[in-house]
C-alpha cells in the first residue's frame, strides 16, 4: 500500500473511532484537561453534556497512566511527557465510571473517576 | 489415591468444604474419545504477602502460614498445587518485591507436597515487567501434562497494560496446536481471559484473541484468580472458574459502581477467604470444585 493511501486510511480509521491522538483540538471544541498522579485522576469527577462533542486532553505527572471508559469503548495509553487526547460525543446519559489501566502501584485499584452525561 | 466418589464422599461429609461446585459443560457430559485420569489439585490465589491493613485483615502476616497448614492437613494429597498469582502485595522498591517474593517462596516451602506450581499476579509482575518474579520462579507462562490433561499457564499480568502479547499468543496458538480438539484442557491465568468487569479492571485487554486460540478445543476450563471471590462464568462452551483471596475479599462484581474489598468482620474471621480443592473424574468432562476456609471458624 502506498504510503499516502496508508495514512489517509489510518486517520480515516481514528475518525471513525471517534478518537483524536495528539492532533490539534479545534477552535471551538470544548476542552477538559485532566491530569494523571499516582493514584488519581483531577477531575474525577467530569460532566458532560448528551450531543455535545468534547476532547478530553490527558497528562500524567509520574509514570505511564491508562484511561479507560469501558462504556464507551474508548481508552488510551498516557505517557509522560506527551498529551492524549480523546475526541468523542456521548450519547448516552448516566454515570459511567471510568479507569486506570496501566498498573501503576499500590493503590492502582482505586485509580478511576465518573463521567456523568446530562441531557 | 483413594477412588474419586470416596474422597468425595468424604470431603462432604467431613464438612471441610463450603460449596461443592460441579463444573460441568453443557451439553457434554462426556470426553468422547479423549482419556483422562483421575486427579486431584489446590488451587491458591491472592495471598499479597507484604499487605498491611488491619481493617482488611489483621492477621495479614499468618495468613499464608495458615492456608499452608490447611492444605497438609488435607486428608487427600493433592496431585499437585498452583498459585495463581498475586503472591506478594506490590511495591515500588525492587529490593522490597524481591524480599517478599523470597519470604512467599520460603514460607510456601513448608507445603508438604513439592510439586507446586506457581504464576504471577500484577502485583507481583507489571512494575518491572515481571523480573523479580522470573528471578525467583522462572518462566511466566509455560505448559505441562498431568495424567491426560494438558495445562497452560498464561501471563496476562507482566505486561502492565493487561495484555497476553503477540509473543506469548504465538507461543500458545503452537503449544495448543499440538493438542486434539477434544484434548482436556486446564489454564491457569491470574485476570480473567473474559471481560468481566473493565470498569474494575477486571478483564485482559487482549484478552479475547487467548479465548478465540482456545475455542476450537472442546473441553477447555479456565481458573483464575485477581478479583478475590468465587465467579463462575462461561465463553460459548469455557468454564472460567475465579478462586478467593488469602488476605481479603472483593464485593461482587457491580454490586456498586466501584470497587471495594470486604471489611474484616471480626465476628467472623477469615470470611471469604479460602482456597478449593478441584478434581477431575475419568470419562467427565468439567470439574468438581470443593471451596476450603483458611482456617476453622
Amino acid at each position: 500500500m502506498a504510503p499516502q493511501r496508508r495514512r489517509l486510511l489510518a486517520a480515516g480509521l481514528a475518525a471513525a473511532a471517534g478518537i483524536l491522538s495528539g492532533a490539534r483540538v479545534l477552535a471551538q471544541e470544548k476542552v477538559i484537561r485532566v491530569t494523571a498522579r499516582k493514584f488519581e485522576f483531577s477531575p474525577s469527577d467530569i460532566e458532560l453534556k448528551k450531543g455535545e462533542p468534547v476532547v478530553l486532553e490527558f497528562t500524567t505527572i509520574d509514570v505511564l497512566m491508562g484511561f479507560s471508559l469501558p462504556d464507551y469503548k474508548l481508552r488510551t495509553d498516557i505517557v509522560p511527557g506527551e498529551v492524549a487526547r480523546l475526541r468523542f460525543t456521548p450519547d448516552r446519559t448516566g454515570s459511567f465510571e471510568f479507569v486506570c489501566d496501566n498498573f501503576c502501584g499500590e493503590f492502582h485499584e482505586e485509580m478511576s473517576g465518573k463521567i456523568r452525561v446530562t441531557a | 489415591m483413594n477412588e474419586p466418589i470416596d474422597r468425595r464422599e468424604f470431603l462432604k461429609l467431613a464438612g471441610l468444604g463450603g460449596v461443592v461446585f460441579a463444573s460441568g459443560l453443557a451439553g457434554c457430559a462426556s470426553l468422547g474419545g479423549a482419556k483422562r485420569d483421575d486427579f486431584y489439585f489446590v488451587q491458591l490465589s491472592d495471598t499479597h504477602w507484604g499487605f498491611k491493613g488491619p481493617a482488611l485483615n489483621p492477621d495479614a502476616d499468618g495468613t499464608l502460614q495458615k492456608a499452608v497448614a490447611a492444605v497438609n492437613a488435607l486428608s487427600f494429597e493433592p496431585d499437585f498445587i498452583v498459585f495463581t498469582g498475586d503472591l506478594t502485595h506490590t511495591t515500588d522498591d525492587p529490593k522490597e518485591r524481591r524480599r517478599r517474593l523470597a519470604e512467599f517462596r520460603d514460607i510456601v516451602g513448608a507445603l508438604k507436597n513439592r510439586n507446586v506450581r506457581f504464576m504471577p499476579g500484577e502485583h507481583d509482575a507489571s512494575l518491572d515487567n515481571g523480573q523479580a518474579w522470573k528471578e525467583l520462579f522462572g518462566p511466566s507462562y509455560y505448559s505441562f501434562d498431568h495424567k491426560g490433561v494438558h495445562f497452560v499457564a498464561i501471563d496476562n499480568v507482566s505486561d502492565a497494560s493487561a495484555r497476553v502479547g503477540e509473543a506469548q499468543l504465538e507461543w500458545l496458538k503452537a503449544d495448543l496446536a499440538k493438542q486434539a480438539k477434544d484434548a482436556p484442557i486446564v489454564v491457569f491465568t491470574h485476570r480473567p481471559l473474559f471481560d468481566l468487569m473493565p470498569q474494575w479492571d477486571w478483564a485482559t485487554r487482549d484478552g479475547a484473541q487467548a479465548i478465540d486460540l482456545l475455542m476450537p478445543y472442546r473441553n477447555v476450563t479456565v481458573f483464575y484468580g485477581h478479583i478475590h471471590q468465587e465467579h463462575h462464568h462461561t465463553t460459548g462452551h469455557i468454564a472460567h472458574h475465579s478462586a478467593k483471596s488469602l488476605i481479603f475479599p472483593l464485593i461482587a462484581p457491580g454490586s456498586q459502581p466501584k470497587r471495594a474489598p470486604v471489611p474484616w468482620d471480626p465476628a467472623q474471621p477469615y470470611k471469604g477467604l479460602g482456597f478449593r480443592g478441584i478434581e477431575s473424574a475419568p470419562g467427565k468432562a468439567g470439574y468438581e470444585i470443593t471451596e476450603f476456609p483458611v482456617a476453622k471458624a
